[in-house]
């Protein structure tokens, strides 16, 4: 063990993990490409390279819209996350007692099936749902409200519940990672409780706000089972189109087009906030 | 000291609106009415026995369990070997080398899904529960090598140097001194994968073709209001497992990092 330098033992104890990751990430995607520059009739795959498939999806409204409706209720579903998680993180790292008990608690749900979670919300908001139900029991409405499920409400809200956890996560360790000793600076320099946030805590939690939001972001654009659950057809995204692809519609090359668009789509407006974000985060420093 | 109450306060709130819409599947699971709706009609078990009669979910079960058995072997394994490398070793290349690890984690489900699927019918698999392992492999890889990492970073070294020292062999060494110490952290890792493995729906909705697993299962029975009750049962079933299990792996992750100070 001793003829083999560090570096040689590295690489090949990590090498069949990356080599697998790697491949399943490369390989799909060479023959994604491959494949949206073919053409289906039926159950016959014509090779011949043409653009027609890019032709299609960029002309067609509604691959545009829900293209955009997905990055839309993606970033809604970012937004209203982070909001709703900041307060949490900030409380387990600067207040909480019991780390580790809270920690815990936040995460345990997440463990359990998403698909699960997501019908559960479909049980709860649905127009004869337990919501409704209980409200109208309570007394508090006359009669069912249906604006509850199969929107984009539905869709953000569901999802704002599934990532919870996501967005906790990377904010409470950089809270966690704050120098106490600059927090006392600022409060002896004469900074008020809410000018010391503003402007030592929040600069100092950006990586950790960037790192949540694109946890959340990126997978949420092309999530399937919401919109297909709650989201009616006001709520479709991205993924049940590229499913009907797959599945019903049977276009394959399609399919696979509107994959690459979703994915082209999704690292442009990630690499647009990272920026920004970025720069931002400069200039309030 | 009224900032920090309504804080405190918040995070309570934040709790129920965390836990509250789960437990409403055991909740109504136990209803004997169909519709699920307040008010609660009266109490029943009728769902859970009716369970046992389903031989297509027996068979999805056991679809599940077997896939998820040989998907936590697999990545544990490959998550062990990476870990290790990641912790221990300084290599060119490297961070990259962990970010690509971690690369399953933010790729949309969609494309994963759709992606393998078109790969492995070019390469000539059929959607079948083999390829639902090696999708899912790929998912729950993350997972164990975050795991192990940690595992690993706990491990002192020098317990290895001596045993060399004393003129061990690096296998022997492995299997005596390494591995006991990290055994904790295998048994976390196998814990959290196969739940990884067993509550994944999209991947395996397209790779599965006709031996669906469970969640896949529960997904074409979601359509019929009369199946309700019985999916109810089934899902509240899942969640306390996918729990316990998961309480169980942090059982482990924390014996892992209390062993280091024996």
């Amino acid at each position: 063990m001793i003829f083999r330098s560090e570096a040689s033992r590295g690489y090949t104890l990590s090498a069949p993990a990356t080599a697998y990751v790697g491949f399943l990430v490369a390989a799909p995607l060479v023959i994604l490409v491959a494949y949206s520059f073919w053409t289906q009739s039926y159950v016959t795959l014509d090779k011949t390279p043409t653009l027609k498939n890019y032709r299609d999806a960029f002309a067609d409204p509604l691959v545009r819209h829900l293209m955009l409706r997905s990055i839309w209720i993606a970033g809604a579903v970012t937004a209203v996350t982070v909001a709703l998680a900041y307060p949490i993180a900030y409380f387990i790292a600067m207040k909480a007692r019991k780390k580790t008990i809270w920690l815990l608690l936040i995460t345990i749900p997440f463990w359990s099936s998403y698909l699960l979670r997501v019908f559960a919300w479909k049980l709860i908001l649905g127009f004869n749902g337990v919501m409704n139900s209980a409200l109208l029991m309570l007394g508090l409405i006359d009669e069912p409200l249906d604006f509850l499920l199969y929107n984009e409400f539905a869709v953000v809200l569901t999802l704002a519940h599934a990532w919870a956890p996501f967005a906790i996560l990377p904010i409470y360790v950089s809270l966690q990672k704050i120098d106490p000793s600059l927090l006392e600076a600022a409060t002896d320099l004469g900074n008020g409780p809410i000018r010391r946030f503003m402007r030592v805590t929040l600069p100092l939690t950006i990586p950790g706000i960037i790192a949540a939001c694109l946890i959340i972001f990126i997978p949420t654009v092309g999530d399937y089972v919401t919109p297909a659950l709650v989201g009616g057809s006001d709520g479709k995204m991205i993924a049940n189109l590229i499913q009907v692809q797959f599945g019903a519609a049977n276009n394959w090359p399609l399919g696979a087009t509107l994959s690459l668009i979703a994915m082209l789509s999704v690292g442009f407006v990630a690499i647009v906030f990272v920026l920004t974000a970025t720069r931002l985060g400069r200039r309030i420093k | 000291m009224r900032r920090p109450s309504t804080l405190t306060a918040y995070a309570f709130l934040y709790l129920v609106f965390l836990y509250l819409p789960v437990l409403f599947l055991p909740l109504f699971s136990f209803n004997s009415g169909t519709i699920v709706a307040f008010p609660i009609k009266g109490w029943t078990l009728d769902w859970y026995r009716k369970l046992g009669e389903q031989d297509t979910l027996i068979q999805a079960l056991w679809n599940s369990l077997g896939v998820g058995t040989v998907v936590a072997i697999l990545s544990t394994a490959m998550g062990l070997f990476a870990a290790r490398a990641f912790v221990r070793y300084r290599f060119r290349g490297q961070r990259a080398a962990e970010g690509l690890v971690m690369l399953p984690l933010v790729i949309p489900g969609i494309i994963v899904a759709s992606s393998m699927l078109v790969l492995f019918l070019f390469l000539g698999l059929k959607p079948s529960l083999l390829t639902v392992v090696l999708g899912h492999t790929f998912l729950a890889l993350p997972f164990s090598v975050s795991i192990l990492k940690s595992a690993f970073d706990d491990f002192d070294a020098s317990l290895e140097e001596a045993s060399y020292d004393l003129g061990v062999g690096v296998f022997e060494t492995f299997r005596r001194v390494t591995l006991p110490v990290v055994t904790p952290g295998i048994v976390a890792s196998m814990l959290v994968t196969f739940t990884v493995s067993f509550d994944e729906f999209v991947l395996a909705f397209f790779l599965s073709g006709n031996q669906p697993t469970l969640p896949v299962y529960i997904w074409s029975q979601i359509r019929f209001p009369a199946k309700l009750p019985n999916v109810l049962a089934l899902g509240s079933i899942l969640l306390l497992t996918s729990v316990l299990l998961l309480v169980l792996a942090e059982y482990f992750r924390r014996r892992s990092s209390a062993s280091e100070v024996r």
